[in-house]
C-alpha cells in the first residue's frame, strides 16, 4: 500500500505520524477522567474557545510561532472555562447552557479575528485557518518536541496523582472528607485536559480536538471494567487513531488531518459500542435472546412437569396441545412450542415418545427439582 | 471540664443557605461521646445538609464545629463518612475491594500505593458487612443493599472514633438494614460515636438511642425516651414558615 511507501521514504511524515499517535496516546489518557467525571463537553468549549486566542496572538506578533499561539489558545480556553463557571455560580443558567454560549460566542469571535487576519496584507497569515480543521503535516519538528515534553509532564502527573484522581472522580464527597482537595484536583485535571487540548489544535483542529479526548474513552470503558485497564486501551485507541489519521490525511491531497482521525476513532468506537463484550450492544441482544429462550425452555419443562405429576406413569407423553406454557397457542406459536421441545430433547430433558406426543425424561425431571420456579404443592416426590 | 469532653461533636450557630433560602438556621448541637444518634425530619428540613456542613463539606454562612475541641482538619482522621449511595456514578470502572480501600487514602498520604496490610484490612472491612466473597467483584454488579454494605465498609476500614452516615437504610433490603444496624450497634459498644440521617420514623426507637429532630432549625436533641415524643414531632413535620414566625 501506498502509505506504508510513504512512511517508509518520508523522513517528516514519520516524525509528524509519531507526534500525532503520541497526542492521540496522552488525549486518550487524559479524556478516560473527562469521561468518567461527565466532563466531555468541557473539552469541546475549551478547543472551540481557543480560536480567537490564537487569532489575537497573530494579530499581535504578525507571524507564526507555535508556542505564542499555544499560549494564547490557553489564556484564551481558561478564560472561557472561567467564565463558564462564573456563569453557572452567578446566573441560574445551567452548565449545558452556559457552555454552549461560550463555546459559540468564542468560536464566532475567532472566526471573526480570521476573517480580518485574511485582510491583511500579510505573506504570514497564509495556513492559520489550517487550525480550524487541522493540518499535522504543519508541524515542526520543534512543534513534536513540545508535544513530547507536554505528554511527558501529563503522564507523569497522572501516575504521581492516580490514586486523588480515581477517588476524586468517583466519589468528591468522600475524597474531601478524608482530607483529599476534590477543588484542586479537579482544578488539576482540569488543567490537564485543557494542555492536552492545546498541543491537539494544530494537529486535529479545534473542532475536533475534543473527539480525540472524548472518544477513544469511551471506546476504551466498554472493553474492561478496570480503570488502569481503561486508562492504557484509551491511550492506545487514542494513538491508534492519531497515527492512522495523519497517514490517510498525507495520502491525500487538501486532506485536513482532524477529520481523518475522527473518521478512524469513531470506527474504534462504533466497533466498541457494538462489539464488546459484556457492555456491547450486540452481544447484550444475544444474551437478552438467550435469556428469553431459557425461560421459555423452563415454562415449558414446568408445564410438562406439572402434566408428568398429575398422571400416574411419570414419563407418560402428553399430546402437545395439553404442553401450553400460555393460555391460547395459535399456529405460529404452535410452531414456537415445537421448536422448543426440540430445543429441550437436544438437551436430553424431554423425549417425543410418539408423533407429537412428548414426556419428560429423568435428566428434565431432576433439572426441574432445582428449579426456583416450581410450584411447591406439586412436589410429590419429595415426599 | 469534664463535660466539655462528654461531647465529642459540638455544633455551634450553624447557619446554611443555598442562594436566598437558609436551609439550616443558627443550629446548635452537641453530640456525647458513645451515642448511636439518629438526625431526623421532614424531607428538605436540612438533614443531610446538616451532616456535610458538620463535616465541612459545605461552607456555612456562619457557625463552627468541633470534633473533641478541636477543627475537622485536626480530628480527620477519627473522623469516617459514608455518603448517600446514590451520590456516585456506579458504573465507574472499579472493584468492590478499590472502593473499600479509598478508605484508606486518608492513611497512605500522597503518591505512595495501598500496601498489603492495607488490603488485609480492607477484606477484614468487607467481612464484617459480609461481603468478603464479592471483593473482586465490578461495582457496576452490586445490588443497593451490597452498595450500601460495600460503602460502610469503606468507611469501617478508615478506623474512625465519630461516623457520620447519610441515610444508610435508604432502598435497600430488609437483610442489609438488619446487617448495617448491627454494625452501628457493635461500633457504639466498642465507644464510638455514630450519627445517622434517618428517614424512618418507625425505626428510631429501636435503632437509636439518641435522637436531634430539626427542620431548618433544631427542634430538640437528646435521648430518644425524652425528646422522640408527640409533640416534638408534630413540630418537626410542621411547615418550616410556621416555625419561624413562633
Amino acid at each position: 500500500m501506498n502509505i506504508f511507501e510513504l512512511l517508509a521514504n518520508d523522513y517528516t511524515l514519520r516524525v509528524v505520524s509519531l507526534g500525532s499517535a503520541m497526542l492521540g496516546f496522552v488525549s486518550g489518557i487524559v479524556g478516560s477522567f473527562a469521561v468518567l467525571k461527565k466532563q466531555g463537553l468541557l473539552g469541546d468549549a475549551v478547543s472551540h474557545a481557543s480560536l480567537p486566542g490564537i487569532a489575537i496572538m497573530f494579530i499581535l506578533i504578525q507571524t507564526k510561532s507555535t508556542e505564542i499561539f499555544m499560549l494564547g489558545a490557553l489564556i484564551a480556553g481558561l478564560l472561557a472555562t472561567a467564565l463558564i463557571n462564573v456563569i453557572v455560580k452567578y446566573s441560574r443558567i445551567k452548565m449545558d447552557s452556559a457552555m454552549a454560549l461560550i463555546l459559540s460566542v468564542f468560536f464566532g469571535f475567532g472566526l471573526v479575528l480570521l476573517t480580518y487576519i485574511q485582510k491583511i496584507p500579510n505573506a504570514n497569515q497564509a495556513g492559520l485557518e489550517k487550525f480550524i480543521f487541522g493540518q499535522a503535516s504543519t508541524l515542526l519538528r520543534r512543534d513534536i518536541y513540545l508535544i513530547l515534553v507536554i505528554s511527558i509532564l501529563l503522564i507523569s502527573l497522572i501516575v504521581i496523582f492516580w490514586k486523588e484522581f480515581k477517588i476524586v472522580t468517583f466519589d468528591a464527597d468522600f475524597a474531601d472528607s478524608i482530607g483529599i482537595s476534590s477543588k484542586k484536583i479537579s482544578y488539576i485535571l482540569s488543567s490537564m485536559i485543557v494542555l492536552s487540548i492545546i498541543i491537539g489544535l494544530q494537529s486535529v483542529g479545534v473542532i475536533l480536538m475534543s473527539a480525540l479526548l472524548v472518544a477513544p474513552g469511551v471506546a476504551a470503558r466498554q472493553w474492561t471494567n478496570k480503570l488502569s485497564v481503561m486508562v492504557i486501551l484509551a491511550g492506545s485507541f487514542g494513538a491508534v487513531s492519531g497515527l492512522v489519521g495523519t497517514l490517510i490525511s498525507s495520502s491525500m491531497q487538501k486532506m485536513p488531518t482532524g477529520p481523518s482521525i475522527v473518521l478512524v476513532i469513531s470506527l474504534i468506537v462504533f466497533i466498541s459500542i457494538t462489539m464488546s463484550p459484556n457492555r456491547g450492544i450486540l452481544w447484550r441482544y444475544v444474551r437478552q435472546i438467550k435469556h428469553q429462550s431459557d425461560i421459555n425452555e423452563d415454562q415449558v419443562l414446568l408445564n410438562l412437569y406439572d402434566l408428568a405429576m398429575n398422571h400416574k406413569n411419570l414419563y407418560h407423553s402428553h399430546d402437545i396441545t395439553a404442553i401450553k406454557p400460555m393460555k391460547t397457542q395459535g399456529g405460529k406459536k404452535l410452531k414456537h412450542l415445537k421448536n422448543i421441545l426440540g430445543n429441550l430433547q437436544d438437551k436430553g430433558l424431554v423425549k417425543e415418545e410418539q408423533i407429537e406426543a412428548w414426556a419428560i425424561t429423568e435428566d428434565g425431571l431432576s433439572y426441574i427439582m432445582k428449579h426456583p420456579m416450581r410450584k411447591e404443592e406439586n412436589d410429590v416426590t419429595s415426599n | 471540664m469534664s463535660n466539655e469532653t462528654r461531647f465529642v461533636v459540638d455544633v455551634e450557630d450553624m447557619t446554611v443557605a443555598y442562594h436566598i433560602k437558609p436551609v439550616l438556621w443558627d443550629v446548635d448541637l452537641k453530640v456525647p461521646k458513645g451515642v448511636l444518634m439518629a438526625i431526623v425530619g421532614p424531607n428538605g428540613a436540612g438533614k443531610s445538609t446538616l451532616l456535610k456542613a458538620m463535616l465541612n463539606l459545605i461552607k456555612p454562612i456562619s457557625g463552627r464545629v468541633l470534633f473533641n475541641g478541636e477543627s475537622y482538619e485536626d480530628q480527620r482522621k477519627h473522623i469516617g463518612y459514608v455518603p448517600q449511595r446514590g451520590s456516585v456514578d456506579w458504573d465507574f470502572p472499579t472493584t468492590v475491594l478499590d472502593v473499600v480501600l479509598m478508605g484508606r487514602y486518608g492513611h497512605i498520604g500522597w503518591i505512595k500505593r495501598s500496601s498489603s496490610k492495607d488490603k488485609e484490612l480492607a477484606m477484614i472491612a468487607l467481612k464484617k458487612v459480609a461481603m468478603e466473597d464479592f471483593y473482586n467483584r465490578q461495582i457496576s454488579q452490586l445490588s443497593g443493599g451490597q452498595q450500601q454494605r460495600v460503602f460502610l465498609a469503606r468507611a469501617l476500614v478508615q478506623d474512625a472514633d465519630i461516623y457520620f452516615m447519610d441515610e444508610p437504610f435508604q432502598g435497600v433490603d430488609a437483610k442489609t438494614e438488619k446487617a448495617v444496624i448491627e454494625i452501628l450497634k457493635d461500633l457504639r459498644k466498642h465507644g464510638k460515636t455514630v450519627v445517622v440521617v434517618h428517614h424512618d420514623l418507625q425505626t428510631v426507637k429501636d435503632y437509636f438511642d439518641w435522637v436531634t429532630l430539626i427542620n431548618t432549625q433544631l427542634i430538640a436533641s437528646g435521648p430518644v425516651d425524652e425528646v422522640f415524643t408527640e409533640d416534638n414531632l408534630r413540630k418537626a413535620y410542621r411547615s418550616t414558615g410556621k416555625i419561624l414566625k413562633g
